[in-house]
Order: structure tokens, then C-alpha cells, then sequence
């Protein structure tokens, strides 16, 4: 069985991402209401939303950069959140969507999934079809 | 605090008693995993639904000690 090369966070001009490790503002599941409201307006923001380590030009960590790959690659627009200058956003967005990893894909208000699950759907060709069943504008590849 | 496959490996199967499992260390060093999850129990469900309930099977390691999981879930065929 073989598993397809997955990016991964590298030590060499990659943020090493357990290196200061953040110590959440939020304890438990709870979540400051005001993180809870900055997450839905950037959200809301625009049509297709980020949650990555690192800014779209230079991202910090393999899966996000392949996320912001493939999204260029469709030639997306999107907002990208570096959720590494922002503890509050960092810690939130994972109670927020209840799921454990950055990044995290949000297009149209709609959580899509992590690195994992935006790269199976870009194989398959479902990512461009959800897009364009959205109204948002890709090119194929 | 890293996680040894075996741990991942062992939890995955708890969770997934007729799955069919393979734990990969991506990079060699006990942080970046990748896992391939075959179970019935994914049957009809979503692939958001899917990554969760592998999520909940490793009882919130992922994020924690478990740094990196990338994943792939399939149904029996």
C-alpha cells in the first residue's frame, strides 16, 4: 500500500511548529466570545478563508503550503489567516470548528476540511466543482 | 513529547476493531505521521466526519503530543 508524499514541516527555513509552543487562552472547550466573533467575521469576510501557519507568500509549514498551492494553482482568490501572530485565533479556531489542526479551508462560511481532505478533493477534481457550484471562479489545471 | 507509532497505531485499532491499519513516520523523527484508515465504519459518512472520528479515536493526542497526522480514510471495498 502506499501512502502519497505528504508535505511536512521542515526544520530548514520552515517555522519549526513546536517551537514555543502557545499556551491557549482558552481553557478547555470554552471559548472567549470575542475570539468566537473575530473567527465569524473573518470568515465572513471572504468567500474562501485560510487558517494557515504562516502568510500565503510564505507559509510556515508544509501543510499549509500545500493548501495555499493548490488554491493558487485554481487561482482562488482567498483571505489568508496567519494563526502564528495570533494566539487567541490559533487556539479558537480549533474549538471554533472542532478540529485539532491548522489549516483549516472555509469557503462560503462552510468549514471544507484540513490539508488532508482539500488535497483528495483537489485530486479528484471536487474542489473545483464545489468552487464553481459556490460561484467563485478557478481555472483548471 | 512525540508519540510512537505503535501508541497511534494501537489507539486507531481500539476504535476501529475491523480495521485494517498502516502508521507511517513521514520524516523519522516520531512527529510526522501519516496514517491510512480502512474500516467499515466509515461507510456513509463524510470525509470532515471521517477525519473526526480518527480524531476522536486518538482521545485529543492530535494538536497535543501527536504534532502531525496526515490522513487517509477509505471503506472496505
Amino acid at each position: 500500500m502506499r501512502l502519497p508524499s505528504k508535505p511536512r514541516c521542515r526544520s530548514e527555513g520552515f517555522h519549526r511548529c513546536r517551537v514555543g509552543k502557545i499556551q491557549p487562552n482558552v481553557k478547555g472547550k470554552q471559548m472567549m466570545n470575542s475570539t468566537a466573533d473575530r473567527i465569524r467575521d473573518v470568515i465572513a469576510s471572504s468567500d474562501v478563508v485560510l487558517f494557515m501557519k504562516g502568510v500565503p507568500a510564505a507559509p510556515q509549514c508544509g501543510f499549509s503550503a500545500a493548501v495555499v498551492q493548490i488554491l493558487s494553482g485554481l487561482a482562488v482568490p482567498f483571505r489568508g489567516v496567519d494563526v502564528l501572530s495570533d494566539p487567541q485565533i490559533r487556539e479558537g479556531i480549533k474549538v471554533f470548528s472542532n478540529w485539532p489542526t491548522i489549516p483549516q479551508l472555509y469557503v462560503k462560511g462552510e468549514f471544507l476540511g484540513g490539508a488532508d481532505i482539500v488535497r483528495e478533493m483537489f485530486q479528484a477534481g471536487e474542489l473545483a466543482a464545489l468552487l464553481s457550484d459556490k460561484g467563485i471562479a478557478t481555472v483548471s489545471t | 513529547m512525540a508519540m510512537a507509532g505503535s501508541d497511534i497505531e494501537r489507539l486507531l485499532k481500539g476504535a476501529f476493531p475491523d480495521a485494517h491499519v498502516v502508521v507511517v513516520d513521514l520524516a523519522g523523527d516520531g512527529d510526522h505521521y501519516g496514517a491510512r484508515i480502512t474500516s467499515a465504519a466509515f461507510a456513509g459518512k463524510s470525509r470532515i466526519q471521517q477525519h473526526k472520528m480518527v480524531y476522536d479515536a486518538l482521545q485529543g493526542q492530535m494538536g497535543g503530543a501527536l504534532h502531525a497526522l496526515a490522513l487517509e480514510t477509505a471503506v472496505p471495498k
